[in-house]
């Protein structure tokens, strides 16, 4: 029997509806015990990809490993083994949170005898033990995204696909669901999450793979693409538009590239030699790799 | 990280216990908050057709095709109930769940393909229509309908015909783009059904087309076979009422997955 490195492994993953294509060729991996980020702008592809991964979407083209099982074919024994937080929520807001925990539970085929432990471990996770008597409904939308995460924990799965896990959360409970991730994979859970927040990526991610149009345009950790594609520093000019459509001009003459941030434009890959220009010098971002290689400002 | 040995070589099966247990268990689950407005609806309907037809009717006629007007509409209504306690239900929450609620991207992501999932709710709703199913014709019995040990096989009777028209309502809620499109099964199709099923009349005395079409009703072999199970079975008519409903019931279990999965597997 073949060792296998990977949680997650794509080749060349093609899948269509209709004329669109929505993922153009990808090549994935998630080794054991990292944390993955996709990360891409809306249309990207992220969505697609993971919803191949649980075969709700069958690929036109290329090949999907998850846990050692080809997809779609034994997709169902790979299921068994992994967790899913959907990025819409899907919890039965008529139920309890217990009740919910309880449904899934089985449904996870956690045997009977474990049931109740695999119930309480998970309340405990998602600190949401004094609410088990709870309505889905009266929970709050950083609760219910707890619960989502409890209820993808229930049968202790290997691998975690986590979409768009913080959406539309305000920013406190955002850093609480990190936190709670970050605990998760330093106890071993091998996890791909889709995002589009930067930042979230950036904390929380070993590796990056950022999507454009159905393919992968850059892979590495955050650290190395920045490095990489940015350079170390950037320089960030305020002015007038005209001023900042000068400045541009000027940095394209010198083979910088730049992006519009708003009301500023950042000058990236000058290595000091932009200092003249009376701008600010400040570390450059995951962001700025991610706009200069999609094209596309992110919010 | 240490690698892990590739995975095992045992293949998960079609149609498992589990996964159809688990997902009867989120539909037990969920019918324990809900169970007093679906008893409600699927059962006081069929009693409100019983009681206008036996009163209203049955004080015209005395007799209809040699039964007491309340023994023949009070057996027929068992595949009234079956249609309003089978079909509806399968319509509306296939159609929520897949919708509003998204109850299916979260089934499937575990371990279940759509072959259990529609199976195990169509099972569930087949259950509940087999107890539904003897409701009205309880109440019959009050207003004169004998008992008879016969009653015993009803809620079999109802259970078989309930699934097949659970699956008939999964199918109808695969094949539609938006809820309203329901309005044209149930004026089209479900409305004519339940009418021409030989539940209040027979359809004897119905123009010939319509007698046809009557007789590939499912709901006409399930009158049919209430009937000879209170009154006594008739033999191979009953076996080919039997026989009817079964098929009745793989079909549309097939063609319920089948569009299911087109819908919920892009």
């Amino acid at each position: 029997m073949k060792e296998q490195e990977s949680a997650i492994r794509l080749r060349g993953v093609v899948k269509r509806f209709g004329s669109l294509t929505a993922v153009d060729g990808l090549d994935l991996d998630v080794p054991f015990g990292t944390c993955v980020g996709l990360l891409g702008p809306n249309g990207a592809g992220k969505s697609t990809t993971m919803k191949a991964l649980t075969a709700q979407v069958i690929a036109d083209e290329g090949e999907l490993e998850v846990l050692g099982y080809r997809l779609p074919d034994d997709s169902k024994q790979a299921r068994a083994l992994m967790g899913v937080v959907p990025q819409l929520d899907n919890l039965d807001v008529s139920l309890t949170v217990e009740q919910n925990l309880l449904v899934f539970a089985h449904l996870y085929r956690v045997p009977g005898g474990h049931r109740k432990e695999a119930i309480e471990r998970t309340l405990g996770i998602a600190n949401l033990t004094d609410r088990r008597d709870s309505k889905v409904d009266e929970l709050s939308g950083g609760m219910r995204r707890r619960l989502l995460i409890a209820r993808s924990l229930l049968h202790r799965p290997r691998l975690l696909l986590l979409d768009e896990p913080t959406v539309g959360l305000d920013p406190q409970v955002r850093q609480e669901l990190w936190a709670l991730i970050d605990r998760l994979r330093s106890e071993g859970v091998s996890i791909l999450m889709s995002t589009h927040y930067i930042e979230e990526a950036e904390r929380l991610c070993d590796q990056v793979t950022i999507m454009s149009h159905g393919k992968a345009v850059a892979v590495g950790p955050p650290r190395q693409l920045i490095a990489e594609h940015a350079g170390p520093e950037a320089v960030e000019v305020y002015g007038s538009p005209t001023h900042l459509t000068e400045v541009e001009g000027l940095a394209r003459d010198r083979g910088w590239r730049t992006r519009r941030t708003g009301t500023s434009v950042s000058i990236l890959q000058a290595n000091g030699a932009a200092a003249h220009l009376d701008g600010e010098t400040r570390v450059t971002n995951l962001e700025d790799v991610f706009v200069l290689l999609t094209g596309e400002e992110i919010t | 990280m240490a690698a892990v040995a590739s995975a095992p070589r045992r293949r998960l099966h079609r149609l498992e216990r589990p996964a159809l247990m688990g997902v009867m268990v989120r539909e037990v689950v969920n019918y324990s908050s809900f169970w007093r407005s679906s008893t409600f609806s699927s059962t006081v309907d069929p009693t409100i057709y019983l009681l206008a037809f036996g009163f209203g009717f049955g004080s015209l006629v005395s007799e209809v095709a040699g039964y007491d007007y309340i023994e023949f509409v009070g057996t027929g209504i068992v595949a009234t109930t079956v249609l309003f306690s089978g079909a509806f239900p399968a319509m509306y929450s296939t159609y929520v769940k897949y919708a509003f609620q998204r109850t299916y991207d979260a089934i499937l992501a575990a371990p279940v393909d759509t072959e259990e999932l529609v199976t195990a709710e169509a099972l569930w709703i087949s259950a509940r229509t087999g107890v539904y199913g003897c409701v009205p014709m309880l109440v019959a019995i009050v207003f004169g309908l004998d008992p008879s040990w016969g009653m015993l096989l009803v809620p079999f009777i109802a259970a078989l015909a309930g699934f097949g028209w659970a699956v008939f309502g999964i199918f109808i809620a695969a094949k539609a783009k938006a809820i309203e499109s329901f309005s044209y099964w149930q004026s089209g199709l479900l409305t004519p059904m339940f009418l021409v099923a030989g539940t209040f009349f027979p359809l004897d005395g119905l123009p010939e087309w319509a007698q046809i079409a009557g007789h590939l009703n499912p709901l006409y072999h399930c009158v049919e076979l209430v009937r000879h199970a209170v009154f006594g079975f008739e033999g191979w008519i009953d076996v080919w009422h039997v026989g009817f409903l079964v098929a009745f019931a793989l079909v549309s279990w097939r063609v319920a997955i089948h569009y299911m999965e087109r819908k919920l597997i892009l």
